[in-house]
C-alpha cells in the first residue's frame, strides 16, 4: 500500500517525503488521514528539539552568561524565522501554548481593557452594552466561547453569522453582520469541519471600514497554504504549531505590532515587565509582555524547523498537493449513495479535508469500523457544536491529509466508507 | 470472531434498528436527559413509577447517537419494563461492571439476558460510555422520582 510513485510536492515524490517521518517508518498498513487534529513530525524536527535540550539549554532572556546569549539567540531567531513564515513583521509574533490560548489571549486582554486595565492606549479594545462581536456558525469552540465570555464580561452582544444548508457562510451574509456597532469580527481562515476557505481579505476591508478588529483563527490555514498576515490585513491570528508539523505545547499569535503594544496582557509575571513596584507593574513592549514565565524553548526552536522544512517544499504545493487529496475524495464519493459531504461542492476552492455524514449510519460507527480497516479519521463534532446543529446532525467523520498523505490513502478512505455502509446494512444491494 | 464483529453483534445491529422503548410517556414519573459530551450523543429516558415506586411500570426514551447507544437504550427497555426498582439497580450495576471488563471473564447470561451482547465493547474503552448513556439516564431518571404518595 505505498503512494504512486508519479505523487510529488514541490518536486519530491511523497514516498521520498514519507522517509522524513519517523512515524512512517513501519509498512503503510494504516493510512494516517487525521492531520487535522494532530500532524506527524519529520525527523528533523525531531531532532532539532532533542539538539537544543541536548546541547543548547539553558535560561533564555535571563541572566547575563555566553550560554544564555547563544540559547537566547536561538529563541529570538525561530521567532524571525516563524513570523517570516506567516508575513508577521519585527515584535508581532507571540508564543501561546497553542492556537486556543492566543485566542484566550486577545478576548481576555480585551475583558481586562473593558474593566479598564491597561491605560489610555487601552481603552481601544474596551468593550461595552451596544458593541458587537461578529463570529460564524461555523467556528471552533476555541474561537467562539472566548468571546461570548467577553460578550458575558462586558454587556456587549454577539452577532453570528449563518451558515447554509452545506455548513458554508458567504461574504454577503459577513457584510450584513458588519455594522457601526461591530468591534470585532472573528472567524477561521479554513474551516476545519468544511474545508471552506474564507475571503480573509474581504472581510477585513468589511471590517476596517467599520473600525472593527479582525481575528482569524488560522490554525487549519498556517499548516497548509501560503498565508501572510500583513498582507491579508488582519490584526490578530492565532495558529498551533502541533498541526503544522511541529511540536505540541506550542502556537502563536500574530498581531499588528501597535495593537500588541496596547493590548493589556491577561496573563502576568516575570519577564513581562519593566519597573515593578510593591503597588504595580509596568508592562515590557510586544511581544515579551504577554510571555510570562518561562518559556517553551526547546518547542519553539522546533517549530522554526518545521517552518524550514515546510519552505523547502513550498507552502503552494503543500496546498496543491492536499486539494488533490480532497479531490480524490470527493470524486471517489461521488458515486457512492447515501453519503452526505459537508462544506464547498466539488470544484469549489477547498481545503485539503472532507468531511461526511453517512445517512443511517452513526459517525462513532463509521469511525469504529474504519479503525478496525487501518483508516484513522476523526469522529464527532470536531469542536463545532453550531456547526453540526445547523447541519441537522451531531456528528460526522473527517479525512484530512498533509503533505505525506497519498492519494492512494484517499481511495482507501472511500472504499471503507463504501464497506463500511455494507456492513451496517445501509447499502443498497446493486448486482455488479 | 473479529474484534469488530465480537463488537457488533448482530443483537446489537438489530436493536439499534429495533428501538424498543423509543418514544413518549406522557404520565413520566421523572425523567432525565444525559448528554455524552465527547461525541455529541444524547438521551431522554422517561419512566413511570407504580403508586409505591416499587415497580418500573412503564418506560420510554428519546435519544440520537451511535448504533451503540441506541441498541444499549433498546435493550434496557426490553429488560426493566416492570421490573422491581431495586432489581432494575441491580442489573445497571452488574451491566456496568461487565462493561469495565475489559473483555475478561464471561458474562452472566442468567442475570444479563440479551445484554451479554454488550461485553464485545467492554475492550473498547472509546465506546464504553455510549453503552452505558441509556442506563446512566435510568439511574437518574429513578434518583430524581419524587417520594411516593
Amino acid at each position: 500500500m505505498l503512494p504512486h510513485a508519479h505523487e510529488t510536492v514541490g518536486g519530491r515524490p511523497v514516498t521520498d517525503i514519507r522517509r522524513d517521518f519517523p512515524a512512517f517508518d513501519a509498512p503503510a498498513e494504516r493510512a494516517y488521514l487525521d492531520s487535522a487534529a494532530t500532524s506527524q513530525r519529520p525527523r528533523r524536527v525531531l531532532d532539532a528539539e532533542r539538539d537544543y535540550l541536548e546541547h543548547h539549554l539553558a535560561a533564555v532572556h535571563r541572566g547575563t552568561s555566553a550560554a544564555v546569549g547563544e540559547s537566547t539567540s536561538r529563541f529570538e531567531e525561530a521567532r524571525d524565522d516563524v513570523a517570516r513564515f506567516v508575513g508577521a513583521g519585527d515584535r508581532e509574533l507571540v508564543w501561546a501554548e497553542n492556537a486556543t490560548d492566543a485566542l484566550n489571549i486577545v478576548a481576555l486582554g480585551m475583558a481586562d481593557a473593558s474593566a479598564g486595565l491597561g491605560g489610555h492606549e487601552a481603552t481601544r479594545f474596551a468593550l461595552g452594552p451596544g458593541d458587537e462581536i461578529v463570529i460564524t456558525e461555523a467556528e471552533h469552540h476555541a474561537n467562539l466561547i472566548p468571546w461570548q465570555r467577553l460578550a458575558a464580561r462586558t454587556g456587549a452582544r454577539l452577532v453570528p453569522v449563518r451558515v447554509d444548508e452545506r455548513g458554508v457562510w458567504s461574504l454577503d451574509a459577513m457584510a450584513d453582520a458588519i455594522t457601526d456597532r461591530t468591534r470585532v469580527v472573528a472567524f477561521a481562515e479554513v474551516s476545519n469541519v468544511t474545508g471552506f476557505i474564507a475571503p480573509v481579505a474581504e472581510v477585513a476591508e468589511l471590517a476596517h471600514r467599520r473600525n472593527a478588529l479582525v481575528v482569524l483563527d488560522a490554525c487549519q490555514s498556517v499548516p497548509h497554504r501560503q498565508v501572510d498576515f500583513g498582507a491579508q490585513g488582519v490584526d490578530f491570528a492565532a495558529f498551533s504549531g502541533h498541526k503544522m508539523l511541529g511540536p505540541n505545547g506550542i502556537g502563536a499569535l500574530f498581531g499588528r505590532a501597535e495593537l500588541l503594544d496596547a493590548l493589556p496582557p491577561a496573563r502576568t509575571g516575570g519577564s513581562t515587565i519593566t519597573v515593578v513596584t510593591l503597588e504595580s507593574a509596568e508592562f515590557l513592549p510586544s511581544p515579551h509582555r504577554f510571555e510570562a514565565g518561562t518559556q517553551p524553548v526547546s518547542q519553539v526552536v522546533a517549530l522554526a524547523e518545521a517552518v524550514r522544512y515546510l519552505d523547502e517544499i513550498g507552502m503552494t504545493a503543500v496546498a496543491e498537493h492536499e486539494q488533490a487529496f480532497a479531490e480524490r475524495v470527493l470524486d471517489g464519493l461521488a458515486a457512492v449513495p447515501g453519503v452526505r459531504v459537508l462544506g464547498p461542492s466539488r470544484g469549489e476552492a477547498r481545503a485539503g479535508l472532507v468531511s461526511v455524514a453517512v445517512d443511517g449510519v452513526h459517525a462513532h460507527d463509521i469511525g469504529q469500523f474504519l479503525d478496525d480497516a487501518g483508516v484513522d479519521v476523526r469522529t464527532g463534532h470536531h469542536c463545532a457544536q453550531p456547526l453540526h446543529r445547523a447541519l441537522g446532525i451531531t456528528s460526522s467523520t473527517r479525512a484530512s491529509s498533509h503533505v505525506y498523505t497519498s492519494l492512494d490513502e484517499a481511495d482507501r478512505f472511500v472504499a471503507a466508507l463504501m464497506d463500511a455502509r455494507r456492513f451496517f446494512g445501509v447499502a443498497e444491494e446493486v448486482s455488479v | 470472531m473479529s474484534g469488530l464483529e465480537g463488537l457488533y453483534q448482530e443483537i446489537i445491529l438489530d436493536q439499534a434498528k429495533r428501538r424498543n422503548g423509543e418514544g413518549e410517556l406522557p404520565d413520566a414519573t421523572s425523567q432525565h436527559h444525559e448528554l455524552n459530551p465527547s461525541c455529541g450523543d444524547e438521551l431522554t429516558m422517561r419512566i413511570r413509577l407504580d403508586p409505591a415506586h416499587e415497580r418500573i411500570e412503564d418506560l420510554a426514551w428519546e435519544g440520537d447517537g451511535c448504533s451503540i447507544s441506541m441498541a444499549s437504550a433498546s435493550v434496557l427497555a426490553e429488560a426493566v419494563r416492570g421490573m422491581r426498582v431495586a432489581d432494575a439497580l441491580a442489573l445497571t450495576e452488574s451491566f456496568r461492571e461487565m462493561l469495565r471488563s475489559k473483555g475478561r471473564g464471561e458474562p452472566d447470561v442468567e442475570v444479563l439476558g440479551d445484554a451479554v451482547a454488550f461485553h464485545g465493547v467492554s475492550k473498547y474503552v472509546m465506546r464504553v460510555k455510549c453503552a452505558m448513556l441509556a442506563w446512566v439516564a435510568l439511574e437518574a431518571a429513578i434518583a430524581k422520582a419524587p417520594p411516593a404518595g
